[in-house]
């Protein structure tokens, strides 16, 4: 008699009060991109402009930022997409010694806080002589990428029956025609989903790739000088609102891709 | 002519070495199982747990106080240094405010999480897993700089109380001792503000989860016996629901405890040991006191994942 399905009121206004709470401030990010205003962050904006997009749109460095966000990005999204296919592949086929220590390892990058990741790099390149460069930054980023894809793989593989691949040797494939044929048109979403993820996680990184960039700045590099030393407020709420919609969309997509049944395979460890 | 071997069960090998290969591997899938783990086992342990091990390592040396080099041999003095009152001080205020903000996550995710599992059906759940999710995934620092914009003398969060002519209220709270401060985005009311909006979203996916793994029967079962709903959230609901939490709580709490960013940014100048870490590393150049420092929120995340695994936190992961 009680499974009739009504919230209560108090729960209602509770949840709602809190998706304001978490969705209120980026809207305000949006607002503030037009805002005519340029030296205060004055409430409410004194009136609307589009000439913000145009400063921003001509101005060197924040392309230069963005240029090296994309591809550190898409590198360390390669290599995670490479290493934690094969590591869920492996972990997910069978059980063997040690294969817990391995689930560890992978998740280790994400659950300990970036700062510790961040400063053994760095002073790891220090006792090692090498530069910062554009591989340094790699070599963070791709490593905290790799548990995004991982999870994702390793959630689609548990669905993976072993039946089908035991039905396409018997039909005669090899091992190599059993992959390409069966086993990765049925992980092809989740690699896809899980390399939006990781993407994402590597364009937004600002932590460990503080410790390892050196004097390069990627785009969550330009914005933190400016939260620090706020010189182009416009330019900088210009440049936060279009973080929010790159990052938002390999969301929406990866949400498309992975709907029914592991959805929050998505949210495990940022 | 056409052989026995063709007609058997077993069909040749057609593909030349790239079926030798395979069969190979066929018969020894230990091999193919190695093969595959090496490369990212090599990144790993090489790159990260290399470099993690160096660091603690160099928490071992210590630094001549006259020439402020670094002497490479091992010690428990730089350990030592830990317990000095102002290092004591930002140890405690981290793991105080990380405890705070942690409990005012569960707080605020716990309805959020509640209203997703068990009543938001069709567009309404794909709606609020939208809700979540972009939240959860939007830039940290544009989250932070949401968070300047909103706490700023002139920006809509002293506005909006001196609309509904509530300024006596902030100003009474901005002068309370240690929360208070002369303004928001410089007290620790204000970097309390921006740890909770940062970090509670991740709280929200565990407790769901959790909560949509409770049989609704169980509830029924608890009305037909005569519990009120307020006893059966109380004595069935909410006790099954405690490991999401506690789940939860530990990605708010380790994150809150490593961030040095948002208490840079917004806050007084007193550290917190991200930033004891940061310049200790950086300007100051003593690696083995910024090494022992980041050993501090390692040990307090061991016990925090011990106490949380004893309450089994790890099956609602």
């Amino acid at each position: 008699m009680r499974s009739e399905n009504r919230a209560p009121l108090g729960l209602k206004v509770a949840a709602a009060a809190g998706l304001l709470f978490m969705l209120a401030p980026l809207a305000l990010i949006f607002l503030y991109a037009f805002s005519t205003e340029d030296r205060t962050y004055a409430w409410p904006p004194p009136g609307l402009t589009l000439d913000w997009f145009a400063v921003t749109w001509n101005r060197r460095d924040v392309w230069e930022a963005l240029t090296l966000s994309v591809q550190v990005a898409a590198v360390s999204t390669v290599i995670a997409l490479i290493f934690g296919t094969l590591i869920a592949a492996a972990v997910s086929g069978t059980k063997f010694f040690g294969r817990e220590t391995i689930s560890l390892l992978v998740i280790l990058p994400i659950a300990l806080p970036g700062i510790i990741t961040g400063i053994s790099l760095r002073s790891a390149f220090n006792l090692m002589d090498i530069p910062f460069s554009f591989w340094t930054i790699v070599l963070g980023h791709a490593t905290f990428c790799i548990v995004v894809v991982y999870n994702n793989a390793v959630a689609r593989f548990r669905r993976l029956h072993g039946s089908l691949v035991e039905a396409a040797m018997d039909l005669g494939a090899d091992g190599f025609q059993t992959f390409r044929y069966v086993i990765l048109p049925n992980l092809g979403t989740a690699l896809l989903a899980g390399g939006m993820l990781a993407f994402a996680l590597s364009f937004d990184e600002v932590i460990v790739t503080t410790f390892t960039a050196g004097q390069q700045q990627t785009l969550p590099i330009w914005m933190l000088e400016e939260l620090i030393r706020p010189r182009q407020r416009p330019v900088t709420n210009v440049v936060a609102m279009v973080v929010v919609l790159v990052t938002f969309l390999p969301i929406l997509a990866a949400f498309y891709l992975t709907r029914g049944g592991e959805q929050s395979t998505a949210g495990m460890g940022k | 002519m056409t052989s026995l071997a063709h007609t058997g069960a077993i069909l040749p090998n057609q593909r030349g070495w790239l079926g030798n290969v395979s069969d190979h591997f066929w018969r020894r899938p230990g091999l193919l199982i190695f093969l595959m783990l090496v490369p990212a086992l090599l990144w790993l342990g090489i790159v990260y747990l290399g470099s993690l091990l160096a660091l603690l390592l160099q928490s071992f040396f210590s630094i001549d106080e006259f020439s402020g080099l670094i002497k490479h041999e091992l010690t428990l003095k730089t350990y030592g240094e830990l317990f000095k009152p102002q290092n004591l001080d930002i140890i405690v205020r981290t793991t105080l405010m990380a405890g705070i903000v942690t409990l005012a996550s569960a707080v605020i995710a716990f309805p959020i999480a509640y209203m997703a599992a068990r009543y938001a059906r069709g567009k309404w759940k794909a709606l609020f897993y939208l809700g979540i999710m972009l939240p959860l995934w939007a830039s940290y620092l544009v989250k932070v700089y949401a968070w300047k914009l909103i706490l700023a003398k002139e920006g809509i969060l002293n506005w909006m109380f001196e609309k509904l002519g509530l300024t006596w209220l902030l100003e009474g709270w901005l002068a309370l001792p240690l929360i208070g401060g002369n303004s928001l985005s410089i007290s620790y009311t204000g970097t309390f503000l921006v740890f909770l909006y940062v970090w509670m979203p991740f709280m929200i996916l565990p407790i769901q989860a959790a909560i949509e793994r409770v049989p609704t029967n169980l509830l029924d079962a608890a009305a037909d016996l005569g519990a009120t709903p307020r006893q059966s959230f109380w004595k069935v609901l909410f006790p099954l629901a405690l490991p999401g939490i506690i789940a939860g709580s530990i990605f708010t709490f380790s994150l809150t405890l490593g961030d040095y960013i948002i208490p840079q940014i917004v806050g007084n100048s007193q550290f917190f040991i991200g930033q004891a870490v940061y310049s200790h590393q950086g300007t100051a150049g003593n690696i083995p006191l910024a090494a022992a420092f980041t050993v501090v929120p390692i040990l307090i995340m061991g016990v925090y994942l011990w106490l949380a695994k004893r309450a089994g936190a790890f099956d609602a992961l």
